[in-house]
């Protein structure tokens, strides 16, 4: 059970390899994972500084949006008439397609770094707003009640009851909004790269694909894929650990 | 120590309470006993200032209006943080009336202590039966020495040999604290075993029926009495000629 995934990715390769080789496909139509692994080997250096670049895009983005996140939910909270006026805000930065407007912020916003920030806040930004939000009004009424009993403000409320109850809400919407980060990341590095900014790993690929490199574009999406699950888990476990750490996992 | 004077409660559309009168002398052990929907929590929550009266008012004695931690709840549910330990869950009311953790602690283990969980001090809720869940609850509601104990339904969820034990242990509590105690059920025989005076009330609206005096000498002895048996019958009849007039 524990080696399925390994097991299966591995069959998957082999069919792969085998497909490629029987069928005799040129590699730059369809590359095997062998010719992917050799095209990644020759030139790790360039790929890996791309990669690492996209990754602080990623993370700068997880960081705003996990911070801008929190404090509107405790906004809208704490305030029906701020929670009548952000949510439907909150909404159409959720749906806007980042594709449409990644070119705006980037002219807008000048800095390149800045404004690929700027794109994968936007797509990440959602999930771990709706969480915390969600989580901020998770406590059970009766404890609400208890505090009302005792005397306590609603700051104190809100600092003994209503953010811890919302932190295991926050983290699992970290967890998704950093997935989200990085396809945000990636998406807006397509959109400025063909405008001149090149530095990420979404700019390999493309630069890849115009030279007909597709061995190496495909090991520059193996390197995306992999950052992703990494970040996924990596989450993950960094939620567990916390919550384990409260005592109550 | 407090009297309510022709209280009312409207939940538009429901009529939670009309014209509730009742007196509440220090040192009682009261139970408010009626079907759903009678009002009983609504009442409480009133005691509590959880809620206001549309009509009518409460009078406390000498007009002393409670202070915070004067008043001690208990849920149906433990309703415990739980992500804090025993300790923390108990130390909670004081921690919001301001006392340090350190002065507090020897307040928390004693009232720990007196409801038999010396020694789960660490313990946090997801690791205590439903029980001991609901003996923190009221190790909670007492570590500020309430004058007024408020308990609404605290044992319904619970098993009948737990429900039992923790009724007598909380007869204990009562004679050895000496504090006031109004507590709602929707169990004849729990009203009866418990309370010095059982208040009988009927719902849409909520209003009090009748009275009745104990003559039980409170502690577990009490459920082999006849006068139990006798009082429990008594309080069903009533309440079967209440429910269908």
């Amino acid at each position: 059970m524990k080696y399925a995934p390994a097991l299966f990715g591995l069959a998957t390769l082999l069919v792969w390899e085998a497909a490629v080789r029987i069928t005799d496909v040129p590699s730059y139509l369809v590359p095997g994972p062998i010719a992917i692994i050799q095209a990644f080997v020759a030139d790790p250096a360039l790929l890996l500084i791309s990669l690492g670049s996209t990754l602080l895009v990623t993370f700068a983005a997880l960081v705003v949006a996990a911070s801008l996140g929190v404090v509107l939910a405790i906004a809208i909270a704490s305030n029906r008439l701020l929670a009548a006026a952000i949510q439907p805000w909150a909404v159409v930065l959720q749906v806007t397609p980042i594709v449409a407007i990644a070119p705006l912020i980037i002219v807008w916003v000048g800095n390149p770094f800045a404004s690929l920030v700027v794109c994968a806040t936007i797509v990440a930004f959602f999930p771990v707003f709706a969480n915390t939000a969600a989580g901020l009004a998770s406590a059970p009424p009766e404890l609400a009640d208890l505090f009302r009993l005792y005397g306590a403000s609603r700051i104190t409320t809100l600092r003994l009851l209503r953010l811890p109850a919302a932190l295991p809400y926050f983290l699992a919407g970290l967890r998704i909004s950093g997935g989200l980060a990085l396809v945000g990341a990636v998406v807006a590095e397509f959109v400025a790269g063909s405008g001149g900014f090149a530095s990420g790993l979404a700019y390999r690929i493309l630069e890849a694909g115009y030279r007909l490199q597709v061995p190496r574009m495909f090991a520059a999406l193996v390197l995306l894929s992999l950052a992703g699950i990494a970040i996924n888990f990596g989450l993950g476990a960094f939620g567990t650990f916390i919550l384990r750490r409260r005592g109550d996992a | 120590m407090l009297r309510l004077s022709h209280v009312g409660r409207s939940f538009a559309p429901v009529e939670a309470l009309r014209d509730v009168s009742l007196t509440i002398n220090a040192g009682d052990f009261m139970a408010l006993l009626g079907p759903s929907g009678c009002g009983k929590s609504t009442l409480l929550r009133l005691i509590a200032s959880l809620e206001r009266p549309d009509t009518g008012h409460l009078a406390w004695d000498a007009g002393h209006q409670p202070k915070p931690g004067e008043i001690g709840f208990v849920f149906q549910d433990a309703t415990l943080l739980p992500w804090a330990s025993a300790t923390d869950n108990v130390y909670l009311p004081l921690r919001l009336a301001g006392a340090p953790r350190a002065d507090a602690i020897p307040r928390v283990q004693e009232a720990l202590h007196r409801v038999g969980l010396s020694g789960f001090e660490t313990a946090r809720p997801r690791q205590l039966s439903g029980g001991m869940r609901m003996r923190v609850s009221i190790a909670r509601a007492l570590v500020t020495r309430p004058r007024l104990l408020l308990m609404d339904e605290p044992f319904a969820a619970l098993d009948e040999f737990t429900r039992n034990k923790l009724q007598e242990d909380l007869l204990t509590l009562w004679q050895e604290l000496r504090c006031t105690v109004v507590f709602v059920t929707h169990s004849i025989y729990e009203a009866a075993f418990l309370a010095r005076r059982i208040v009988l009330m009927t719902p849409r609206p909520g209003r009090i029926d009748r009275e009745f005096a104990s003559p039980l000498h409170p502690g577990a002895e009490a459920r082999l009495d006849p006068a139990y048996t006798a009082l429990v019958a008594q309080i069903t009849h009533e309440l079967q000629r209440a429910l269908a007039a």
